[in-house]
């Protein structure tokens, strides 16, 4: 093995200092969560808590509001947006990668050009249509527009068009249905396009804030980002340490999935490029 | 290649390996389009409509006022400096998050030990909850108590009233946003330079190329240039939609300061329920975001047309 040169602990160095940058939030976040409040509005700076607080601000936290639901509706949301999403984009990225019909060029069309399209945009309409239908304040309000995902369809149409024809014409002849050869010979061999899109999918709901904030008034439907969005708007002095104990708390859960999917992270991102 | 014997009858082959059948095509692909147009084509082609009434939530009826909202709009001190504040973020963030990004993807490229933790690391942001960490830097970059400001009296320099200052405050959202993105930008980039041929790098180098910011210059930029299209042009489209971090840890303030399109448009729309001048603020969202788009399309298009 080589030694290190000059040039590779440079970039050691470099890469140390940026990565202490990135990481210095999440590192305050935690120790924040530890100390007494004193301690954060003091001009003294120290790294590690003078007195360590346990879980105090953690059960404050805990106490003062119904964490676990929030977490909870978090959870509901992002399953069942994901599952509509596989159910409908699949079989959509199936016919548009491998057969030719009558307006698929018109359809993928609308797929690229909404690609870019943010929610923001037809926000107000379908505002409006969940309060024509009293269907504000529901989960289903919350899922309803990311139904639609065309980037998956985009993504599993690219995938699924390097599967070989010959396949799926041998599965025809002994007699397979289309539905049944697109979920039992197709779809397993995308998996890992799909678990990619999965992490995507699951960080993009567990983050939103902005749609919950239009159709969510009911607290108890409040959604992670929306929580967090309370509490910072009633948050005091004297309860910053649980502040900071309720964002570990709710961002948590995406950072071990994180840690536990990094490749499929990196690969859905990676995904996001290859257009 | 294709066994002929396998092809059956009714099922003809399409031009790319496709295969014919309309009905079990339009079965399979229904969902979604209904989808596609109730969520998103209908939806969309109302708030272009809607732009040209005079419609408020709750009202039963309305008139065509034509061109009225957009007139509005332009003699309207506050979506100009709305639009100005965003596209002043936007000026901050994209240079900074793809620069940092750039400068991460290289060095960690070019690394023998370390690569893969480096990534995980520097990555973490972007799958972090935004409106949590954002109260987290409230508190980094507050006036007083921050670290960074802490950190900027230990250098010599004096402390910033980062979320209480006109002047500053876009600037601690851009650092925000800086933060939020580099690591995403990275995983790009880092894509684009091992899509790199190395024979390059040892062609270069028969050709006497051989300081390392000779080569980055001269072979790395341009071969990453499909990349940087991309990057720079994603990176704009996020720092567009700025909006958490507005929501949650200004309101606009101070004075309007940090007031940006998403968050005028959303108080417009859903807290006053106006509807139509925030259909027409909508409307101009979309304009600026599909003109980023084809500006993405027409430089790679031409790329890809050189190659």
């Amino acid at each position: 093995m080589k030694a290190l040169s000059f040039k590779d602990i440079a970039s050691h160095l470099v890469l140390l200092a940026l990565t202490f940058a990135t990481l210095y939030p999440f590192f305050w976040m935690i120790v924040t969560s530890f100390r007494p409040a004193q301690e954060v509005f003091t001009e003294s700076y120290s790294w590690l808590p003078q007195t360590f607080t346990g879980l105090t601000h953690y059960i404050t936290a805990f106490e003062q509001a119904p964490m676990l639901r929030f977490m909870l509706n978090g959870v509901i949301v992002c399953l069942g947006v994901l599952v509509v999403q596989l159910l409908t984009a699949i079989p959509c990225a199936y016919a548009l990668a491998k057969f030719e019909f009558r307006g698929a060029k018109l359809l993928f069309g609308a797929v690229l050009l909404i690609l870019t399209v943010p929610i923001q945009v037809p926000a107000l309409p379908l505002f409006m249509a969940l309060a024509e239908f009293d269907l504000l304040d529901t989960y289903f309000a919350m899922m309803l527009p990311f139904f639609l995902s065309v980037f998956a369809i985009y993504l599993f149409r690219q995938t699924f068009r390097a599967f070989p024809d010959e396949i799926i014409q041998a599965a025809r002849m002994e007699g397979m249905g289309e539905w049944e050869i697109l979920w039992r010979v197709v779809v397993p061999s995308a998996r890992p396009a799909i678990a990619a899109f999965a992490v995507f999918s699951i960080t993009a709901h567990w983050n939103d804030l902005y749609w919950p904030l239009i159709v969510i008034t009911d607290t108890s439907l409040a959604p992670p980002p929306l929580a967090m969005m309370y509490f910072a708007d009633n948050e005091s002095g004297a309860n910053f340490g649980a502040l900071m104990a309720s964002a570990t708390v709710l961002s948590a859960p995406l950072i071990l999935l994180y840690l536990c999917a990094q490749r499929q992270f990196v690969a859905g991102i990676t995904m996001t490029g290859v257009k | 290649m294709s066994d002929l014997s396998l092809s059956h009858p009714p099922l003809r082959r399409g031009s790319h390996g496709a295969l014919r059948s309309g009905r079990a095509a339009w079965g399979l692909a229904l969902p979604s389009t209904l989808l596609l147009v109730g969520l998103m084509l209908v939806p969309v082609a109302l708030i272009i409509l809607m732009s040209f009434t005079d419609y408020s939530f709750g009202d039963s009826s309305f008139s065509w006022v034509g061109l009225e909202n957009y007139q509005a709009l332009v003699e309207d001190d506050v979506f100009w400096n709305a639009l100005g504040n965003t596209l002043r973020y936007v000026a901050i963030v994209v240079p900074g998050a793809v620069g940092l990004g750039l400068l991460q993807a290289v060095l960690v490229h070019n690394l023998r030990h370390g690569r893969r933790l480096y990534q995980l690391l520097l990555f973490l942001p972007v799958t972090s909850t935004l409106v949590a960490m954002a109260t987290v830097w409230k508190y980094l970059l507050h006036g007083n108590i921050g670290p960074v400001n802490l950190l900027l009296e230990a250098i010599g320099l004096s402390k910033l009233e980062f979320f209480g200052s006109p002047d500053l405050v876009l600037w601690a959202l851009a650092i925000i946003g800086i933060w939020g993105l580099a690591g995403f930008n990275m995983v790009i980039f880092t894509a684009g330079l091992t899509s790199i041929p190395q024979d390059l790098y040892e062609a270069a180098s028969v050709d006497g190329i051989e300081h390392p910011l000779d080569r980055f210059i001269r072979i790395t930029l341009p071969m990453l240039a499909p990349t940087m299209v991309f990057v720079v042009i994603t990176s704009s489209i996020t720092a567009f939609k700025i909006f958490d971090t507005v929501a949650v840890l200004t309101k606009g303030g101070p004075q309007g300061a940090s007031d940006v399109l998403l968050y005028t448009t959303y108080l417009e729309g859903f807290q006053y329920l106006r509807m139509a001048p925030a259909a027409a603020m909508t409307v101009i969202f979309l304009m600026i975001i599909l003109g980023l788009a084809l500006v993405q399309n027409l430089l790679l298009d031409r790329k890809a047309g050189k190659a």
